[in-house]
């Protein structure tokens, strides 16, 4: 055995590195909790970083999942090793390939970090729903439990693959395991060469395909032989148990570190034990132990290998004691006898030799998408299984009031020996609290021989995101897969959030306590809320605090208070000497952000120097002197649902509701976020109107809905309050009216958008705006009070809005609001703007992505209604299938109006004169139309009411068909250019009305910026660390091929008219619309204030054209293009040097920089110049209407336009 | 013809070079110069400002948005394969050393004293061969009189001199109130070389949208005769080298230069323009010039129109002004 090189890192890093230095062929795709496994092998790679036999492994991103598992199959087959990653529906993408690979004796393994299947809702969290999916591909399956075991068994996986020809799933569990920070022992390149079989290697090499000894695979087989080939495997299964132990045993004499294919852990006479898999096991072992030292005969069986599944061995494995056994599963299988674990273990034990024991055996489930599952709850589950008739079928972890599956547990039960120092931490993700924390376990790590542990929570949002750091640090390795819930050490780096949760809610005793607090010691006090004091004064804590943000303003940080709040944590903890704490910081800033310039060390330096300086211990009073409590978290008037289970879900208290609190469909009512006040923003805009010109600009900008603006009658202002503003509206519609734009101060982010988009200067002073910046406190109080008056305005009607543009179309109310996308959002403007004008008729399909957690992540819901009750109804289907959901959305709606329309004609005669024939012909082309409609559909539900014809009554219940829907199709580049393409180019090539928007980030927004189809020439993106070396994909382009599609590029920073004009024809046009909006990205590398000027930018460089392609200026014999901005005026440096995507490559290399910056010219000329073509092309004739027009949708048609 | 002379104590085989500027980013036209026969090279100024921002700007993009959502711990590729800072200006001054045998200047424009000794020093280590200290600032605090704004410029120069033993040049703007004083204060801190003048990017005014917009125009030949003037005040006046930077564009500008008391004649718009070859042609004009002229060398000529030989510089100014304030007519606009 080789002396231990022991290291501090995540289950992806772990798996990845044993995966990339076994590997020679890596094919990837990003999806959560997976996606840094292959960013990791790719950085690697692009590094230089060879695998164990010298070469660098090649790393390629396909467009998908089963693009990846079929170009890890065709490496397979060329006799390459080969490994890819993946999780949940990724992994379902990869099924097909997956029996294919298995049926061909294939050796290959892939890791996956188990995560939920989307069903009622996705969920991006752990369990082990995608591999269950998996059981019958034929791939043996291998589960790790920790940080530990994940490296080890990838290594166990790729040996055994060999030797055994059985493809390996090596999974481990999504987050808990793969995100989890810990200290292991890490394998060598020389162990590994010790455990690999080069023999196994040659042979598989040997199999590859090759012209030089050519043989077929893949062949179609008839009924006379596909079933004995199928059988032909057989004993290759029967011996791949075998060749794991094998393995294992093998591992164990290189490493030290032994494992079986059933670790049995726990009292050897136990008679109560529990089956699992996963980190589960481990807070499992963790239990038996303590309940086994209070003399419990309990035990814990960990499942390795569960397929193949060897029934000798796992009887063998069982102490001959045992009574009762509880199989856990973490995934559900509805409608089966029990869960799959479940029904291994009962079939083991039917067909384990006669004379084995025959326990009583009972399942459950527990953990779903990372439910927590915890000692307390193992407890449970023993206490249980103990009665003489244990549940069975049961639930732990939650409370099942409906159909009561659910186990009762000691909520309050604690395990964890004192001698394990816990720490949380509450932060704000943009405070780089999660960072250093990162930083702070590596240290405990290296530094000491103890073990570290950590695990970080996120809430859903991706502007002022909350994170909750969650550290162990003790003598032993650290089992506990779960939460912490005794701290002894709590910090809290924001002050606001002691008044919005609570944070103290686990300091035990004596714990503790550290605040950021711009309140010196002596103030402090007086500034907690009531339920902070209590607990303070009554768990006896310690209470400390340090003003980081001041720290952090003289060092230069702004904002990054995290290297200040880690070191105080050091020095109150004192888990290392102050002196090692600091000198161990400093070291760590420099691994981390060396590269990126000696100022920001020098920066960061100065913070941690300061640091102690402005720590001081609070004298804590003997009694509670304040009066006031936190506010509630909703305030009193929100509806019942939002009080009942958003609330709690918004206090983090989700767990305590019950089954019966939720749907049971997935359904989710609209219109929450109005509920959550984030009050985030430090400055918001404020209003001068006499400055103002009243463009509505900075409405139209605002990513969250956050300034609106709006016109009523001055008689209205009536009980406004003293400082809502207004002043007379300078337009000829609503002529005598009100104008006024109002910020919602507790939604704003802050993002500054709105500001740096507005055209309106002082003309003596042009610094001063017709918006400015100003500090949110003062003015939240008053604010509020005048957004809640602004939002009882009656909205202005809008028939009577002169032209539906940039300014009409923001007095229409948005129905998209305070979404959770990052602040300065390039994407949420479009939707918002899509609400406006489209809102109250609109289904929106939207691809998983940005744009489906900002509009569908609970606690809250952003899409909202109108004061009729009408407002987007929207739904997100896969990633992959978005286009493809639309369109089923158009005909499914297209199928109920032509049923509603043949019904109408049916009933008409019954009707009052005329009303069905006005509503079969009724022109609902525009605002108006659709108003007038919905009155006449009002009056015809009024004259079907007494009528008895069957007709009439089916009508009844479709009257609403008869106004027209429209389907909006949304998502962002990577489903629209890569994953999802196939589908967006069929539905495109077919005749249906739908619109797609393609918020175009030109990167993987969502999953941390790997490279897309859309990536442009140039630009540095994951998988693209060099730079992506091949132009961007012109969707635009491809759909005007067809010719029968409206296609519009558009980038609202640029030229808003164009956009809402753009938007505007693409809904009005009977056919497919393919409208590609620019999005400013965070991915983009720049402050996003400047988003608006770098799309400025893109289009006057001509690197985004703007266009508009449409069908119908066919038939007037005029060229379908129109281009709608002029030639370059700019060099693509002036946009390329504002984005770090770009810059980074100037600092890696000017002279590339320069080719590529030549050579993105050359490429937009290109381009521009073929669009400059098109748009002076013309039919030559008019052609007849029929020819220009789009072919007619198939019937049933019918709500059309 | 003999073009050779000296500056910052090389002896180079003629006065022209290319100016700091963009020309020397890329080793290729950094090699183009020199098989141009470029006498030296100077990169262009590391302006720490800029560094900085360029630090904090990216420190900012990546870490701004990292760490704080479970799908994504960051959002831009590691950039530990990239680097920031003075990295690659170091890094570039050693790649062109190893590439080009001429003598290699840098530039620099600092903030603080410490940063200047610090990146001075590094500057040093990478080999340059001597240093442009880059004085480029604009005095706008009214509460600092001239003399304050003099007395931090020749503390930088006497703060670079001490920390490096290459030469220093001192490139400086004409904005001074006595500028032959402040040379001669230069001299004494230490600096071996000045470089007459430095071209501020003057910002413009977008009069429509009430935005100042920075512009940056190449210089004209107009912009010798300030050169020329004071190349020729200081000639005599200061004992260290004399190098011309901005306005010369042919031959005959170089002459005029060298003949004002110029030992080195840097050029960077018309190499932008025409490209690195254009020393080339510009070599053999100056040539062809001194010898259809009868002159011998041209250190025969260094200096020769300077006003410490061409007699009272005061009278001739003040004449030389007069004249072509009187002769000025709207039409000539």
């Amino acid at each position: 055995m080789s002396p231990k090189e022991r290291v501090t890192l995540d289950a992806n890093e772990a798996v990845a590195s044993v995966a990339h230095r076994t590997s020679e062929v890596i094919a990837i795709y990003p999806i959560t909790p997976s996606s840094p496994m292959g960013e990791h092998a790719d950085a690697w790679s692009a590094r230089g970083r060879a695998n164990i036999w010298g070469k660098v492994p090649a790393v390629v991103e396909m467009q998908s999942e089963g693009g990846a598992a079929g170009a890890v199959h065709g490496a397979l087959q060329a006799g390459a090793l080969s490994t890819t990653f993946t999780a949940s529906q990724g992994l379902l993408l990869m099924v097909p390939n997956m029996y294919k690979i298995a049926g061909e004796l294939t050796p290959f393994t892939m890791h996956v970090a188990a995560r939920t299947l989307a069903t009622h809702a996705l969920s991006i969290f752990g369990d082990h729903s995608d591999v269950m999916a998996c059981r019958g591909t034929g791939f043996a399956m291998l589960a790790a439990g920790s940080v530990q075991e994940a490296q080890d068994f990838a290594a166990i996986a790729q040996t055994a693959t060999l030797a055994s020809r059985i493809p390996f799933l090596h999974f481990f569990d999504g987050f808990r395991t793969s995100h989890e920070v810990a200290k292991i022992e890490e394998l060598s390149d020389a162990e590994l060469l010790d455990l690999i079989d080069e023999a196994d290697v040659a042979a598989h090499r040997k199999r590859g395909l090759t012209p030089d000894h050519p043989v077929l695979r893949g062949t179609a087989q008839n009924p006379d032989a596909f079933f004995q080939a199928r059988e032909a495997a057989n004993p290759f299964y029967l011996a791949c148990p075998d060749i794991v132990a094998k393995t294992m045993d093998r591992f164990g004499e290189i490493t030290g570190r032994r494992y079986r294919l059933f670790d049995y852990e726990g009292h050897p006479e136990a008679e109560r034990v529990v089956v699992l898999m996963g980190s589960g096991a481990e807070t499992a072992h963790e239990t038996v132990d303590w309940l086994v030292g209070r003399g419990e005969k309990v035990g814990v069986l960990k499942v390795r290998l569960f397929r193949p599944f060897d029934v000798a061995r796992f009887v063998a494995a069982l102490p001959k004691t045992v009574c009762a056994i509880a199989v856990l599963d973490r995934t559900k299988e509805p409608g089966a006898v029990g869960e799959p674990l479940y029904q291994d273990v009962v079939t083991a034990f039917a067909e384990a030799p006669a004379g084995a024991a025959r326990p009583r055996i009972v399942g459950g489930r527990y953990g779903l998408s990372s439910k927590e599952f915890t000692p307390s709850m193992l407890a449970g589950v023993f206490e249980d299984l103990a009665k003489e008739k244990p549940r069975n079928h049961f639930t732990v972890g939650i409370m099942d009031d409906v159909t009561h599956t659910s186990l009762p547990w000691d909520a309050e039960l604690d395990i964890e020996p004192d001698d394990v120092v816990r720490s949380v931490f509450y932060g704000l993700g943009s405070d780089g609290t999660v960072g250093a924390n990162k930083n702070s376990i590596k240290i405990l790590g290296e530094q000491t021989d103890g073990y570290a542990q950590g695990y970080f929570v996120y809430d859903s949002k991706k502007a002022g995101a909350v994170t909750i750091s969650h550290l162990r640090f003790g003598p032993r390795p650290i089992r506990s897969a779960y939460l912490i819930r005794r701290a002894d050490f709590v910090a809290c780096h924001q002050f606001e959030f002691v008044h919005r949760y609570d944070v103290l809610e686990t300091a035990r005793e004596g714990a503790a306590f550290l605040l950021n607090s711009p309140h010196g010691p002596e103030a402090v006090w007086d500034e907690l809320p009531r339920e902070a004091q209590e607990t303070i004064v009554a768990r006896k804590l310690r209470f400390f605090v340090v003003d980081a943000f001041r720290i952090a303003r003289e060092a230069g940080l702004k904002g990054r208070i995290n290297t200040i709040m880690q070191t105080c944590f050091f020095a109150i903890t004192k888990t290392l000497a102050p002196e090692t704490a600091v000198a161990e910081i400093k070291r760590a800033i420099s691994d981390t952000y060396a590269k990126k310039g000696p100022e920001v060390l020098k920066r960061n330096f100065a913070g941690v120097d300061a640091a102690l300086g402005g720590l001081a211990e609070v004298k804590v009073p003997a009694a509670v002197t304040a009066t006031r409590g936190r506010p509630p978290i909703v305030p009193p008037g929100a509806p019942d649902f939002v009080q009942k289970v958003t609330a709690i879900l918004l206090a983090g208290y989700g767990d305590r509701l019950p089954v019966s609190a939720f749907p049971v469909d997935g359904t989710w009512p609209t219109a929450t976020a109005q509920w959550e006040k984030r009050n985030i923003a430090s400055e918001i805009p404020v209003w001068d109107p006499a400055i103002c010109i009243q463009c509505n600009k900075c409405a139209l900008v605002c990513p969250h809905a956050a300034i609106r603006a709006t016109v009523f009658e001055p008689a209205k202002l009536s009980g406004a309050p003293d400082t809502f503003k207004s002043d007379r509206f300078r337009a000829a519609d609503f002529e005598g009216w009100r104008y006024t734009i109002q910020v919602a101060p507790e939604d704003c982010t802050g993002c500054t958008l709105c500001v740096m988009f507005c055209p309106a200067k002082d003309k003596s002073n042009p610094k001063h705006k017709a918006i400015d910046m100003a500090p949110q406190r003062p003015l939240r109080e008053k604010e509020r009070e005048n957004y809640a008056f602004f939002l009882e305005l009656p909205e202005p009607d809008r028939s009577r809005i002169r032209v539906m543009d940039v300014k009409g179309s923001q007095f229409a109310t948005p129905l998209f609001e305070y979404s959770g996308a990052c602040a300065g959002c390039g994407e949420t403007p479009y939707v918002k703007l899509l609400t406006q004008l489209y809102g109250d008729r609109a289904l929106i399909a939207n691809a998983t992505g940005c744009s489906s957690i900002y509009g569908g992540n609970l606690p809250t819901t952003p899409y909202t209604v109108n004061r009729d009750g009408r407002g987007p109804a929207w739904s997100n289907s896969l990633f992959e299938d978005n286009a493809e959901f639309g369109l089923g959305m158009r005909l499914g709606l297209d199928s109920r109006g032509a049923h509603a329309r043949h019904l109408l004609g049916e009933v008409g005669p019954a009707l009052p004169g005329g009303l069905a024939r006005e509503i079969l012909e009724a022109d609902q082309a525009t605002d108006a139309g659709v108003k007038a409609q919905r009155e006449r559909v009002a009056r015809l539900r009024m004259a079907l009411a007494p009528l008895k014809a069957p007709a009439a009554r089916v009508l009844a219940g479709l009257c609403d068909d008869l106004v027209k829907k429209s389907v909006w199709i949304v998502g962002g580049d990577g489903w629209a250019y890569d994953i999802g393409f196939g589908g967006l180019d069929h539905v495109l090539s077919l005749p249906y009305d739908v619109n797609v928007l393609v918020l175009d980030t030109e990167v993987y927004s969502n999953t941390g910026g790997q490279q897309s189809k859309a990536t442009p020439l140039g630009a540095a993106a994951k998988f693209a660390v060099g730079g992506k070396d091949t132009g961007k994909k012109d969707l635009g382009l491809m759909a005007m091929t067809y010719g029968h599609v409206y296609v519009a590029r558009i980038a609202f920073g640029a030229k808003d008219a164009q956009t809402v004009k753009a938007i505007q024809e693409a809904e009005a046009y009977p056919g497919p619309s393919l409208v590609i909006a620019y999005s400013h990205c965070i991915a983009h590398g720049y402050d996003m204030a400047f988003g608006c000027e770098q799309q400025k930018l893109a289009v006057e460089t001509g690197l985004w054209p703007l266009y508009r392609f449409d069908p119908r200026r066919m038939a007037a014999g005029e060229a379908p293009l129109v281009l709608d901005s002029g030639a370059p005026k700019k060099p693509v440096e002036a946009y390329m040097n504002n984005e770090s995507r770009f810059r980074m490559l100037e600092a890696a290399g000017p002279a590339r920089y320069k080719e590529l910056a030549t050579r993105v010219r050359e490429e937009a000329d290109r381009r521009l110049a073929l669009y400059k073509h098109l748009s002076e092309w013309k039919t030559g004739a008019v052609p007849a209407a029929a020819d220009a027009a789009p072919p007619p949708a198939p019937a049933p048609a019918g709500g059309g336009k | 013809m003999d073009l050779s002379t000296t500056y910052l104590g090389f002896e180079l085989p003629h006065p022209l070079m290319p100016g700091s500027s963009p020309l020397a980013d890329d080793l290729d036209s950094v090699r183009r110069l020199e098989d141009a026969g470029a006498a030296a090279i100077v990169l262009r100024s590391l302006f720490e400002e800029q560094i900085v921002g360029d630090e904090l700007a990216t420190y900012r993009a990546h870490t701004g948005a990292a760490e704080s959502h479970a799908e994504a711990a960051s959002y831009l590729p590691d950039p530990a394969v990239f680097a920031l800072g003075t990295h690659d200006y170091l890094e570039q001054i050693q790649k062109i050393k190893a590439a080009v045998k001429v003598p290699v200047i840098a530039s620099l424009n600092g903030t603080t004293p410490e940063s200047w000794i610090e990146y001075a020093r590094l500057i040093e280590q990478a080999g340059a061969d001597a240093l442009e200290i880059n004085i480029y600032e604009l005095a706008t605090d009214p509460l600092e009189s001239g003399e304050d704004v003099e007395d931090r410029t020749v503390a930088v120069v006497a703060a670079v001199r001490e920390a490096v033993k290459i030469p220093i040049a001192a490139k400086l703007s004409p904005f001074y109130s006595s500028l032959s004083h402040l040379a001669g204060r230069i001299e004494r801190a230490g600096a071996n070389g000045l470089v007459l003048f430095n071209r501020f990017y003057q910002p413009d005014i977008d009069a429509e949208n009430l935005e100042i917009e920075p512009r940056l125009y190449l210089s004209s030949p107009v912009e010798l005769l300030l050169r020329l003037r004071w190349l020729a005040v200081l000639s005599g006046q200061f004992q260290g080298s004399l190098a011309v930077t901005g306005g010369v564009h042919n031959a005959i500008d170089a002459v005029k230069a060298v003949m004002a008391g110029a030992h080195a004649v840097q050029m960077v718009s018309v190499l932008m323009r025409r490209g690195p070859e254009t020393l080339t042609r510009l070599r053999a004009d100056l040539t062809r010039w001194l010898e259809e002229h009868g002159y011998d060398s041209l250190r025969q000529m260094q200096g020769s129109m300077s006003y410490g030989r061409g007699g009272d510089a005061a009278a001739i100014e003040r004449s030389n002004y007069m004249r072509i304030l009187q002769s000025w007519r709207p039409d000539d606009a």
